[in-house]
């Protein structure tokens, strides 16, 4: 509504964002807090028995996590903030207005961590001999400092699913305090620390070549660490799903609840059997018979702990739907407290950076592609991603389609998709967005985004209606 | 300004004062650039350093030197460069986010575009010795990334002038379109040079310094020659700001400007006339270590890139300041309109407006809303038609609101129903509409 609208219609915006996310939280819990501790057991197991091949292990998977965290990792965090705040402006930007202090000591604790990191991994080679202690006491702050970084941001995440009595008081420990938090956390801890035993697996499959005795030694070693966690992960997920659904079971009727939170709490415990069974198994396997484990076996839970999470975090953002923020923002960035003047009103007169300024009964397809920009594509594409032809074609078959049937579907798919939000605007709007909807099929175009077309209505549309009472 | 679109500003506090916000960003993004220009000056002065030393290995070991350094000044870059990032999202929100989403697919390519150049850079850096024998691809693999870290700071740029005019977003179409506005390649120029200038005063102090091992690190070159080297190019970019600056100034729109402004610029041009002279006469002086002169030239750099950062915000503020008026204005007016909308809900009397037909019950209009999308007369939608249902459900209005509740899956032919959530008023008119059979003949 206040900002120009970007979008992207074969990718879809959401999707955008899902591919940054995904990638900044395999890095940040995988490479970063779960892998500092894993690898300061290892030096330290190094400096304990005068195994010199532990050493060398660990500053070789240090290195591949430095790299890679200090260039991908870092830049794909800030493009959660890039690409949300071009998807969604409104909601990031509330976010950042209630969370601002909250981010500011998450950045802190990133600068803290950064520092960190690079000193920790420059000085690996320097304090040896009877510095080694202290090197090694080093990584364990720097384990402190990453692992914190993580409880500070699951606050915000948890906010966005349930802002606790932040919406009563407006204050802001009252949405760090939310009740999703700790199981969160606790939750995040345990994946973090199995997926970086994942990780280091895969690495050690490159690094222990010439080595097959150190291999089984090794092998044994990252096995225990993951067996060790497994238990925390599986209980904070066990925690995490007995606090989401007391949630949505306030929010909808229970006959909704059964039919459609089945399918999600379904896939949340698909998420934890799979990660439990495959890991917990390769992962006892190693423990017990590190030689005989196939060598395939250590690639294959790195590729399963980066399915998993990112359906993990998929799910997370669609259980909270049809909300961004739990009941105040809608996912398509209008407020739920200025739906009552949006439906009465319409969406159009109210709206910055779109040509109409009503619906033009000489023009509706006009007025109904500003709606859809306005209130469909923040999740939805025309042909694309989750675009709406296809929607409409599972629905009512091959076009033509019957505007008036487009027409009362849009204005009442709330009631059978409790993850739609309601549809914002007015009936003329729900009209014209009907009129133009079923055009779709005969429109070889796609919907161009501000990025490319402007703010202005592109050419061929008619001028931008005058101000009413101009 | 009659093509200004005027936005709303979210309904929420700013979590601290303007000042506040203002004070932490000019000098919250003063710590983020100097990095960004040690970052691409070292990344540029090692390429430079490398092609100059083909067969010196005095100048193969410098670009060693330098390149090394990169890998810590992009990580300090990239995680000071989130705090004012922060700010600029709090306390810009309509500016800055309008800009970014005008320059969206710009904008977004500097996640990849930077990720891709760190790891070049690391590249660079740890392939030294493994690709000694291949230089030109080690070089094109430096070249690489130089050419990021110089193509990036255009996007950042862009994004900053263009959120300063945004009675101008209408002629926007596209990232290119951007670069044409007035002020950005100017802005781009003072940039490129800051870096070197920056750049060159950091190698002059960390090669000049006392404790700096020249004697084992290099064959011939010693601490003087590269303090002097390093002196030289920060007085060679320094001076020619004399010319980018009154260039950039004269680039900028009026509308900000005022003496205040001209005089805040005038003591930042002061500082930087006796850093200047300093450097000139260091620059020339033969000696083994850093002198006072030098610690001057830093202190009066320091004192100019504080007053030209400020005269820089001070340009934003005014520049903003009608604009800003004018969306708070329409924010207040906003939700002025939503709560009396509210209230009138609440009270049961809110008008929704024209509808585009008028019905004939209570149980049409909530058939027409809420059910029409699937069920119709005489034809299948989705689900079954009216009359197969009226037909069911006879004298059963029970059992159909029952089945509306709570649907099964009876046929196979049809895809499941979902529940409906209705109220119970509700409920009873349309099983009244459709049981009474109202739909006929219409």
């Amino acid at each position: 509504m206040d900002f120009p609208i970007f979008h992207l219609d074969f990718l879809g915006n959401r999707l955008l964002i899902a591919l940054i996310a995904i990638l900044h939280v395999y890095m940040s819990h995988a490479l970063a807090v779960g892998s500092i501790p894993l690898i300061t057991i290892m030096e330290w197991r190094g400096m304990r028995t005068g195994d010199e091949r532990w050493d060398r292990l660990a500053y070789k998977v240090l290195l591949t996590c430095f790299v890679l965290t200090t260039s991908v990792g870092a830049l794909t965090g800030v493009g959660i903030w890039f690409s949300t705040s071009l998807v969604n402006p409104a909601a990031i930007g509330s976010l950042i207005r209630v969370f601002f202090w909250v981010w500011f000591f998450e950045w802190f604790l990133f600068f803290a961590e950064v520092a960190l990191i690079m000193a920790y991994f420059l000085t690996w080679k320097r304090w040896t001999g009877p510095r080694k202690g202290m090197h090694v006491a080093f990584g364990a702050v720097l384990t402190f400092f990453s692992w914190l970084t993580m409880a500070v941001i699951s606050a915000i995440l948890g906010f966005m699913m349930d802002p606790g009595s932040w919406i009563e008081q407006r204050f802001l420990l009252n949405g760090v305090l939310n009740p999703i938090y700790l199981p969160q956390l606790v939750f995040r801890t345990g994946m973090a620390m199995v997926a970086a035993g994942f990780f280091s697996m895969f690495l050690a499959y490159f690094f222990t070549r010439r080595n097959r005795d150190f291999r089984a030694a090794a092998v044994r070693g990252i096995s225990l660490w993951s067996l060790a966690w497994l238990p925390v992960g599986l209980l904070g997920g066990y925690w995490y799903r007995s606090v989401v659904p007391e949630w949505m079971a306030e929010n909808y009727p229970v006959a909704l609840t059964s039919q459609n939170f089945v399918q999600w709490e379904g896939t949340l415990l698909t998420i934890m059997g799979a990660m439990a069974a495959v890991g917990a198994l390769i992962a006892l396997w190693g423990a017990i018979a590190p030689r005989r484990l196939p060598r395939v076996a250590l690639l294959a839970p790195f590729v399963l702990a980066i399915v998993l999470m990112g359906w993990f975090e998929r799910v997370r953002e669609f259980v909270r739907k049809p909300y961004i923020i739990a009941d105040y923002m809608y996912a398509n960035g209008l407020l739920v407290e200025d739906y009552p003047l949006l439906r009465s009103e319409g969406l159009l007169p109210h709206a910055s950076y779109v040509g109409s300024r009503g619906v033009d009964p000489d023009d509706r397809e006009t007025a109904g592609r500003d709606v859809f920009l306005l209130a469909c594509t923040r999740c939805h594409t025309t042909d694309g991603m989750n675009g709406i032809v296809q929607k409409l074609r599972d629905l009512y078959g091959e076009p033509p389609w019957n505007r008036d049937v487009v027409k009362s579907y849009v204005l009442s798919m709330h009631n059978t998709r409790p993850f739609m939000p309601p549809f914002p605007g007015n009936d003329p709007e729900a009209g014209a967005l009907a009129d133009w909807l079923v055009t779709l099929p005969d429109r070889p175009e796609t919907l161009a985004g501000a990025q490319s077309a402007g703010i202005a209505p592109p050419a061929g549309t008619g001028e931008r209606p005058k101000e009413p009472g101009s | 300004m009659t093509n200004l679109a005027v936005p709303r500003d979210l309904p929420l506090p700013l979590p601290g004062t303007a000042l506040e916000f203002q004070i932490a960003i000019v000098l919250l993004f003063l710590a983020h650039i100097l990095f960004v220009n040690l970052m691409l000056g070292s990344t540029v002065l090692a390429l430079f350093a490398q092609w100059r030393g083909r067969g010196d290995p005095d100048y193969d070991q410098l670009a060693r030197e330098l390149a090394g350094m990169v890998t810590v000044h992009k990580s300090l870059a990239v995680v000071l460069g989130v705090a004012p990032l922060l700010v600029a999202n709090v306390y810009y929100t309509n500016h800055f986010y309008g800009a970014n989403a005008l320059t969206g697919t710009a904008w977004i390519m500097v996640v990849p575009l930077v990720a891709l150049a760190f790891l070049l850079t690391y590249a660079y850096k740890y392939s030294w010795d493994v690709l000694s024998e291949r230089r030109g691809l080690h070089m094109a693999i430096g070249a690489a990334g130089a050419a990021i870290f110089l193509a990036v700071p255009l996007i950042f740029l862009a994004n900053i002038n263009l959120m300063l005019f945004p009675e101008r977003w209408g002629e926007v179409r596209g990232f290119l379109s951007t670069l044409a506005l007035p002020n950005v390649l100017p802005r781009y120029l003072h940039f490129l040079l800051a870096s070197l200038a920056v750049t060159g005063l950091f190698a002059a102090g960390w090669f000049g310094r006392a404790s700096y091992p020249a004697a084992e690190t290099f064959r011939v070159l010693g601490r003087d020659d590269l303090r002097r080297h390093f002196l030289g190019i920060a007085f060679g970019a320094s001076a020619l700001q004399f010319v980018a600056g009154p260039l950039l100034l004269f680039t900028l729109p009026e509308r900000g400007v005022n003496w205040r402004l001209i005089l805040l610029l005038g003591f930042g041009v002061a500082a930087a006339l006796v850093a200047v002279w300093r450097l000139w006469r260091e620059m020339l002086e033969r000696r083994a270590g850093l002198g006072r002169g030098f610690a001057v030239v830093v202190v009066a750099l320091s004192v100019t890139v504080v007053f030209m950062a400020t005269t820089r915000h001070y340009y934003r503020e005014r520049s903003l300041a009608p604009h800003r008026e004018m969306i708070a204005a329409r924010t207040t007016g906003f939700q002025a309109l939503a709560l009396g909308a509210r209230m009138r809900e609440a009270a049961g009397i809110l008008d929704t407006g024209a509808t585009e037909a008028a019905f004939a019950s209570p149980g049409q209009k909530t058939f027409m809303i809420q059910c029409n999308a699937c069920h119709a007369v005489g034809e299948v939608r989705v689900g079954p038609p009216l009359d197969e249902i009226a037909t069911l459900y006879a004298d059963d209005p029970q059992g159909l609101i029952a089945w509306v509740k709570a649907p099964g899956r009876k046929r196979e032919d049809y895809p499941r129903m979902p529940a409906v959530r209705l109220t119970e008023e509700q409920y009873r008119d349309v099983a009244g509409y459709v049981l009474g059979r109202e739909w006929e003949g219409q």
